[in-house]
């Protein structure tokens, strides 16, 4: 899975035409698609005045670097408001036990799916896919009443403890990596006594860490940006994530300082963007094999 | 023999038992649950009260429904085929081999990780009337007047499509591995034939990739329909004037702030069997359309 794209790369086209038309070309669509989320840091950086300057301050004179830190503990002073540095403790742990969750009980569906010989086995891995086709929307409902009836509402629960239960997209995406595994591998390890645990365990799980961390990654990202869920299921605002306490910091301040706006909203981005320059091989791959598989 | 088969189906069904529970509990219940409440009176805070089709019969007749059924219908018709365009344009160019296509790759890639609240939070400061930067922009190039982009019920969808555009870094990955998968060999033959740009891209390229752009159209019916955390940010209430009121936020309404869960119910199916209608339409028009090769 991760060398792939890069083989085929070589023996390609002998090159463009006019490739410095190509590279203009390329080149203005590059700056249009950065210019947004540079003037979010840049608006994040101006003192307050700048913001509202015609002709635009392309670049903040002076540098308000203190706009970040404000922004993250705007309302710690005040009695009765959360400081972003809450939302983000609360997104952290939301991400991680959804992720854990994802990335344990998948592995171990898919494994059965694509291991292990069973009944109705690929019927019922039928059923499974067809289950992506079922928007969120039909069955929120009865969901909501679920966890209300648990008394869950206004906890985390409802936003991580599905994710312990496997979801089609992710036990689809390692059954076909499972797959690919060498067969003589389970059975040379079946003859040494293994069991079915050990062999999952010990031989597949470690061979299967591209796909696993493409699960991981694609869960954290998911649930970092998710709003309708915790829309839904959180109620006090000491329990928000990023993504709910920056709309609830926007339906409250918005309109007026755009600088902080902007700093809140560049720190709800910034996490999603490093973890993507650590891990965009793995990322993109992730995602051209979803692509190319589905 | 047939005890270690019996041993290892045991084994296979604990390994798979959490997809089980997950299925029953998370998908199996809700979806029955939600069929008979689409035909209940049903506030979560009572129990439900049958009512029979009432719910569907109030729906066709509710105006706010088909303003946000028709919002969602004239938002997808534009959003969809555009952004398909433009992650198509953005991979074949990617792909003509140019130095450092993993650098553009990566900068068009980008926008589509920014979490939907920002990307709302972002581009209302954009498309701000008096210090947006947008209309600065618009200005320069000699337009004296730019839209009202967030006030005026003409440009408040259009300003949403231009956004969906800054998005299409994903399908641009997926249509890009697509053309990488394209076998060379293809081209070499279109060149002896005489094929000049376009040809080669009509006749070899297109139907070679055709089934990534099925899977993208797909993929992109389910979530265009399904519109709601941008629009719910950047216009509360659907303003201006219910323009960028969608379908799952007056769902939302209904289920959460008019407790009205049974007809959120049936809004729900309605959505479910208007999304698999479009999907059995393009898997039928890919029937005629699409190449699915040796591979």
């Amino acid at each position: 899975m991760a060398t792939t794209l890069n083989k085929k790369r070589k023996h390609d086209l002998s090159g463009p035409r006019n490739p410095w038309l190509i590279h203009l070309v390329l080149m203005i669509l590059s700056a249009a698609f950065l210019f947004p989320l540079l003037w979010m840091v840049s608006t994040a950086l101006k003192p307050i005045e700048q913001t509202m300057k015609q002709p635009p301050v392309w670049i903040p004179n002076p540098v308000e670097w203190h706009n970040y830190k404000d922004a993250f503990m705007y309302g710690a002073d005040k009695l009765g408001y959360i400081p972003f540095l809450v939302y983000g403790r609360n997104t952290l742990i939301i991400c991680t036990l959804a992720v854990a969750g994802t990335v344990c009980s998948n592995s171990i569906v898919a494994y059965s799916f694509a291991r292990m010989r069973w009944k109705y086995r690929d019927l019922v891995f039928a059923l499974t896919l067809a289950t992506m086709m079922v928007p969120f929307p039909v069955i929120m409902v009865p969901i909501y009443g679920l966890y209300k009836n648990l008394g869950w509402i206004g906890t985390f629960r409802p936003l991580w403890v599905a994710s312990w239960f496997g979801g089609a997209f992710n036990i689809f995406l390692l059954r076909q990596f499972f797959r690919t595994i060498p067969f003589e591998l389970s059975e040379a390890a079946k003859i040494d006594g293994c069991s079915e645990w050990q062999i999952f365990r010990q031989v597949i799980l470690p061979l299967a860490k591209p796909a696993l961390s493409v699960v991981a990654l694609f869960t954290f990202m998911e649930t970092w940006n998710d709003f309708l869920g915790p829309l839904i299921y959180l109620m006090d605002q000491k329990t928000f994530t990023l993504s709910l306490g920056l709309q609830f910091y926007q339906s409250q301040h918005g309109g007026t300082q755009w600088h902080f706006l902007m700093a809140a909203s560049t720190i709800v981005v910034a996490p999603v963007l490093v973890l993507f320059f650590f891990t965009q091989k793995t990322f993109i791959q992730g995602i051209a094999v979803t692509g190319l598989k589905g | 023999m047939k005890k270690n088969s019996n041993q290892e189906a045991r084994t296979a069904m604990l390994f798979a038992s959490p997809w089980f529970i997950g299925f029953s509990v998370f998908l199996l219940y809700p979806l029955l649950a939600s069929i008979y409440y689409s035909f209940c009176d049903y506030s979560v805070l009572r129990p439900p009260i049958f009512l029979g089709a009432d719910n569907y019969v109030n729906l066709w007749r509710d105006e706010v429904f088909w303003i946000a059924l028709k919002n969602t219908l004239v938002y997808a018709v534009f959003a969809l085929p555009l952004s398909a365009l433009c992650a198509l344009v953005l991979a074949l160019l990617l792909n003509t081999k140019v130095k450092g296509m993993t650098f553009y790759r990566t900068i068009f890639f980008i926008p589509s990780l920014v979490p939907m609240v920002s990307l709302a939070v972002l581009w209302l400061w954009i498309f701000n009337g008096e210090y947006g930067v947008l209309n600065v922009f618009l200005k320069g190039i000699g337009i004296a007047s730019p839209p009202n982009w967030l006030s005026d019920t003409l440009w408040s969808k259009p300003a949403l499509i231009l956004m969906s555009m800054w998005g299409v870094g994903n399908a641009m990955v997926i249509y890009l591995a697509g053309l990488q998968d394209v076998p060379q060999q293809l081209y070499e033959a279109a060149d002896l034939d005489g094929a000049g740009g376009w040809m080669k891209i009509r006749h070899v390229t297109l139907p070679m990739i055709s089934p990534v752009i099925l899977f993208n159209v797909i993929m992109g019916i389910i979530g265009t329909l399904q519109i709601f955390t941008v629009p719910y940010v950047m216009f509360p209430g659907g303003a201006p004037a219910r323009s960028t009121y969608f379908y799952t936020m007056y769902l939302f309404d209904n289920a959460f702030i008019y407790h009205k869960m049974g007809y959120a119910c049936a809004m729900g199916w309605i959505m479910f069997l208007i999304i698999l209608g479009l999907t059995l339409i393009a898997l039928k028009f890919s029937e005629r359309h699409v190449h699915y090769g040796g591979s």
